[in-house]
């Protein structure tokens, strides 16, 4: 059975990107290295007896997710410019959603792939129980991670042609990212706490809505960001 | 097959292109000359659909699934082989990539490596396959004979006498007028966003044509 164009060429884009850097490994090392660096520094700089891990293992969780999805998400489209590729991708007759949407999927991989390296890390160094709450915490992450990855997609392309690129993506992604790194941090400290999941349903339920806002205004506002 | 009508566009205070009209049948070559920053690219660009006009109306037949481009650039994914290059270009078009097209190119044994292990020329030579993988009705050719050896120039020029010979159009910019005229069945000279002269190449040879370049754009 053949696939609706869209999807085929949105697979296209995605798996392009995914061979390419899986070639390179540019980003994704970076990103992980950042991962393990950040979580074993925060690991040894604190004093365990002043706040408990409870408390901080969700925020430094987030905080770290957040900065290394920023080194992956300025790969997005650097590596069209790196290989001077994106006019061909603009001229080509798929349509500029196919190439959000793929780019996007790429990025949530690479993204993901960050993430499960950090996570038995957490559990590691904070001692949090990770693996009884693995599925709600599976879904926390997921939920939150397609929230901020589609909005830095979209900032990826709309940064990369300037001249501070990897310092302006940062810049103007985070105060998007604010909400839902407040909603996933707080489901997140309620998962760890053990506390019934009944009680992450709202957050869950907003971090949800974020998402499905952000993809469909990313993907209205993505063709006005590429053309010139 | 190909259509402008009173392009005109701005970057700033430049006017790149001032006007610009002038129509590409099947078959034709259209070759335009000048200098550096005369709006060439730009004209090449908007043609393109790359960049929209600020005024007038580009218009390509089939659209920009018939457009075959090659810019200053390769466009080509260094980490990747040339076949899986090509592969990833034709699925955008949802073709596959014509098999002949690598032995065309000279291209065969280098298949299955990546493209940041290729010489300049050969890099050329892939930009171009890419190119025609999908088997474009209009070819739009920026300095295409960049970085070409002589053979691999030589493979090129037969490429696009034989795309002319299916009846497909090309519009090529150049400021090597020796390159680009033995190609044309149409001349153009560009100079500051405006044709000063358009019209057919009728026979003249490469010297004439480079002369009469010469006294239009001085």
């Amino acid at each position: 059975m053949r696939l609706p164009e869209g999807v085929r060429h949105t697979w296209a884009v995605a798996a392009k990107d995914l061979l390419v850097e899986f070639r390179s490994r540019t980003g994704i090392v970076s990103a992980a290295v950042f991962v393990v660096l950040v979580l074993m520094v925060f690991n040894f700089g604190r004093d365990p007896t002043a706040v408990s891990n409870l408390v901080l293992a969700p925020t430094i969780l987030w905080v770290t997710f957040t900065f290394a999805a920023i080194i992956a998400l300025n790969r997005a489209f650097q590596l069209e410019l790196e290989n001077q590729a994106l006019d061909g991708l603009l001229l080509s007759p798929i349509g500029r959603g196919s190439i959000y949407l793929g780019k996007l999927i790429a990025n949530l991989v690479f993204v993901a792939i960050v993430e499960v390296i950090g996570v038995p890390l957490v559990a590691l160094f904070f001692n949090v129980e990770v693996w009884q709450n693995i599925g709600p915490l599976a879904g926390i992450i997921a939920l939150a991670t397609l929230g901020f990855v589609a909005v830095g997609t979209l900032f990826s392309a709309m940064t990369v042609r300037t001249r501070f690129a990897e310092l302006l993506l940062p810049v103007v992604l985070l105060p998007f990212m604010i909400l839902p790194l407040m909603w996933a941090t707080m489901a997140t400290t309620a998962i760890f706490g053990g506390r019934p999941l009944s009680e992450i349903g709202g957050w869950l339920k907003m971090l949800a809505g974020y998402d499905i806002v952000f993809v469909i205004v990313a993907l209205l506002l993505f063709p006005a960001t590429v053309n010139e | 097959m190909l259509l402008a009508e009173q392009l005109h566009h701005r970057f700033g205070s430049v006017r790149a292109l001032d006007g610009i009209s002038f129509s590409v049948r099947p078959g034709q070559t259209l070759a335009i000359f000048g200098p550096n920053g005369a709006g060439k690219t730009t004209l090449l660009r908007v043609l393109a659909g790359l960049i929209r006009p600020h005024q007038g109306r580009a218009h390509v037949e089939g659209g920009r699934r018939a457009i075959g481009w090659i810019g200053h650039q390769a466009q080509l994914y260094n980490q990747l082989t040339v076949r899986e290059n090509l592969r990833f270009w034709a699925s955008l078009y949802d073709v596959a990539p014509p098999a002949e097209l690598l032995t065309r190119l000279g291209l065969e044994e280098h298949a299955d490596r990546p493209v940041r292990a290729l010489s300049r020329g050969l890099v050329q030579r892939v930009a171009i396959a890419r190119a025609l993988v999908h088997n474009p009705a209009v070819l739009l050719l920026d300095e295409p004979f960049t970085g070409l050896d002589r053979t691999a120039a030589e493979t090129l020029g037969r490429l696009l006498a034989q795309h002319a010979a299916a009846g497909r159009a090309t519009v090529l910019v150049t400021h090597n007028v020796e390159e680009g005229t033995g190609l044309a069945t149409e001349v153009a000279f560009m100079r500051a966003g405006r044709f000063v002269h358009f019209g057919p190449r009728a026979g003249r040879g490469a010297q004439q044509v480079s002369e009469e370049y010469r006294n239009a754009i001085a």
